[in-house]
C-alpha cells in the first residue's frame, strides 16, 4: 500500500549518534591543541597525556554546574533549542554513506534532507535566544537566522551542479558517479561556496557573528550554562564533522581514491578526507578574522549568489550539450 | 501491514493535533512552533505515501524557510501580554460558530468527492527525476507562469525596500 518499508537496522543511527558525540569529545580537545599551537600558545595540556582527558574533564565539569534556566524567559523553548540544535544535525549521520555498503538508509533524497536538517537547525538558535529574553541573545539570534537562512539558499544551489553532473540526489550515486573524476575539479566553484556557506550554517569563526563575544557578550546562548551549553556546543561540532562529510562525499569521491592508494580500506580512506576537512575548518578559525555582520551579509547576497547562478548555469549547459 | 498503518496514522494524528493547537494558542510563537510540527508530520505524511521529494520540499521550503521568516518577524515586534489579551479577546467561544458552518460544508462536499472515488495509493515510489520531468512536461506553462509571479514579487520588495533606504538618507542629510 505504501512506498516506504520499516526496518530494523535503522536503530543504529544510536550508537552512530554516541560514537559521534565521543569523538566530538575529543574532537574540542584536539582542536583547542591545533589552535594553540597555530596561535603560539599551549592549550589545554594538563589531564592525562598531552590533556587527552580535557573532554572528560570538561564533561565532568558541565554535569556538575549548576544548570539554571532564566526565571524572565521562555522555559518550555529554552529547554527545547539546545536538544534541536544537536539533534537536527545527528539526523544527519543517517543517511551518509561512510564506504560502499556501509550506511544506514540510502534515500534518493539523502543530499535534500542534509539541507532539511541545516534548515531546522535554524530553530534552535532562534528559539535558544528568543526563550533567553535577554536582548544580546536576541541580537544574537537574529543574525543566525538571517545569516543561516541566507547561507541555506546557496548552499543549497551550489550542490545542484553536483547534483547535475551525477543525476542523482542519492550520496551513494554521487559518489560512484565519481569513479573518473573527482568533482571538485569540474565543480571548483561550487566547493568554494559550499565551504563558505557550510562554515556560515554551523556559524563558527570567522563567521560567528551570531555569538561574537566583542559585541554581544555570548550571542545567542549567553544565558546557558551547564549541559544545555555543552549541547549546543556538541551540535556545532557535529555540524563541523557533518559539513566535512558532505564536502568530501559530493567533492571528494567519498571512499574513492586513484587506484594506486586503495591498499587501506575504504572506510579508513573516507575518514582520514574526513579528518583533513575538520582541520580546514579548525584552521579557517585561527587564521581568518571576523567579517562585519552587514558585509558577511552583502558577500552572500551579491557575490555568492550570482557566482552560485553562474555555475549552475554553465554547468547545465556543459552537461546538457554533452561535453562531460 | 500494520506498521505502514502506524506510520501513516500517527503523523496524520499528530499533523492534526498540532494544526488544532496552531489556531487555539494566543501565544504567537507558541503557534508558529505547533505549526512547524504539523508541517513536519505532513513531510512524514508525502513520504510514507511514496513521495520524498514533496516531502523533503517540505521540510525544506515551508518548515526551514517561510516559517522561520514569521517568527523572525514575530521575534522583532516582540509581542508581549498585551498582544496575548487581544488573543484571549479575539478568541472567544462565540467566534468558531461561522468557521464551523464552514467547515461543515467543506466536509460534506470532501467526503461526497472521496466516497466515490475509491482510489488508493498506489504505492509507487515517485523520485525526484520524475517530479522534475512531470514539473518541465506537462506543467511547464504553471513553472513559468509561477516565476514570473515570483519575479514580480521580488521587483515589487526591492521597491518598497528602496524606497524606506531613500527616506533614511534624506532623515539623515
Amino acid at each position: 500500500m505504501f512506498g516506504f518499508e520499516l526496518n530494523w537496522s535503522y536503530v543504529l543511527i544510536v550508537p552512530l549518534a554516541a560514537g559521534t558525540l565521543l569523538a566530538v569529545m575529543f574532537l574540542q580537545w584536539w582542536e583547542r591543541r591545533l589552535l594553540g599551537w597555530w596561535q603560539d600558545r599551549r592549550g589545554p595540556n594538563r589531564v592525562g597525556w598531552f590533556g587527552v582527558l580535557q573532554g572528560v574533564a570538561d564533561g565532568i565539569k558541565f554535569i556538575t554546574k549548576d544548570d539554571w534556566v532564566p526565571p524572565f524567559g521562555d522555559r518550555v523553548f529554552f529547554v527545547l533549542a539546545p536538544v534541536i540544535v544537536c539533534a537536527s544535525m545527528l539526523f544527519v549521520l543517517g543517511v551518509i554513506p561512510f564506504a560502499p555498503d556501509f550506511h544506514i538508509v540510502d534515500v534518493n533524497v539523502a543530499l535534500l534532507w542534509f539541507l532539511a536538517m541545516s534548515s531546522l537547525a535554524v530553530y534552535g538558535v532562534l528559539l535558544g535566544g528568543f526563550a533567553s529574553n535577554n536582548k544580546y541573545a536576541l541580537l544574537g539570534s537574529l543574525r543566525a537566522a538571517a545569516q543561516m537562512v541566507t547561507y541555506e539558499v546557496f548552499m543549497g544551489l551550489s550542490v545542484m551542479g553536483v547534483v547535475i553532473h551525477a543525476g542523482s540526489f542519492s550520496l551513494v550515486d554521487i559518489v560512484n558517479a565519481q569513479a573518473d573524476m573527482w568533482y571538485v575539479l569540474p565543480q571548483f566553484l561550487g566547493f568554494v561556496i559550499f565551504l563558505i556557506a557550510g562554515l556560515a550554517e554551523s556559524h563558527r569563526l570567522p563567521f560567528d557573528l551570531p555569538e561574537a563575544e566583542h559585541e554581544l557578550t555570548a550571542g545567542f546562548h549567553t544565558e546557558y550554562s551547564g549541559m544545555k551549553f555543552a549541547l549546543l556546543m556538541c551540535g556545532e561540532y557535529v555540524a563541523v564533522i557533518v559539513t566535512s562529510c558532505l564536502i568530501v562525499l559530493l567533492f571528494f569521491g567519498g571512499w574513492l581514491v586513484p587506484s594506486f592508494l586503495d591498499f587501506l580500506p575504504p572506510l579508513l580512506w573516507f575518514g582520514a578526507k574526513v579528518l583533513f576537512f575538520i582541520h580546514v575548518f579548525v584552521l579557517l578559525r585561527a587564521a581568518i578574522p571576523r567579517p562585519r555582520y552587514d558585509q558577511l551579509m552583502s558577500l552572500g547576497w551579491k557575490i555568492l549568489l550570482p557566482l552560485t547562478l553562474l555555475n549552475l548555469l554553465i554547468t547545465g549547459a556543459i552537461v546538457g550539450l554533452g561535453a562531460f | 501491514m500494520t506498521t505502514d498503518l502506524v506510520l501513516f496514522w500517527v503523523p496524520a494524528l499528530v499533523a492534526l493535533i498540532a494544526t488544532l493547537m496552531v489556531i487555539t494558542r494566543k501565544n504567537a510563537s507558541r503557534a508558529l512552533i505547533y505549526l512547524v510540527v504539523s508541517l513536519l508530520a505532513v513531510a512524514v505524511i508525502f513520504f510514507v505515501l511514496g513521495a520524498p521529494f514533496a516531502a523533503a520540499l517540505e521540510v525544506v521550503v515551508y518548515a526551514g524557510a517561510i516559517v522561520v521568516l514569521f517568527l523572525f518577524v514575530v521575534m522583532m515586534l516582540n509581542l508581549g501580554r498585551s498582544s496575548v489579551l487581544r488573543e484571549t479577546r479575539w478568541l472567544q467561544p462565540g467566534m468558531w460558530a461561522f468557521p464551523f458552518i464552514l467547515v461543515f460544508v467543506l466536509a460534506i462536499v470532501m467526503f461526497n468527492v472521496f466516497a466515490g472515488s475509491g482510489d488508493e495509493t498506489k504505492g509507487q515510489e515517485v523520485g525526484p527525476k520524475a517530479v522534475g520531468a512531470e514539473l518541465f512536461g506537462p506543467y511547464l506553462l504553471a513553472v513559468e507562469l509561477a516565476g514570473f509571479l515570483l519575479l514580480a514579487a521580488l521587483v515589487g520588495a526591492y521597491h518598497l525596500g528602496r524606497r524606506y533606504l531613500e527616506e533614511r538618507r534624506e532623515e539623515a542629510g
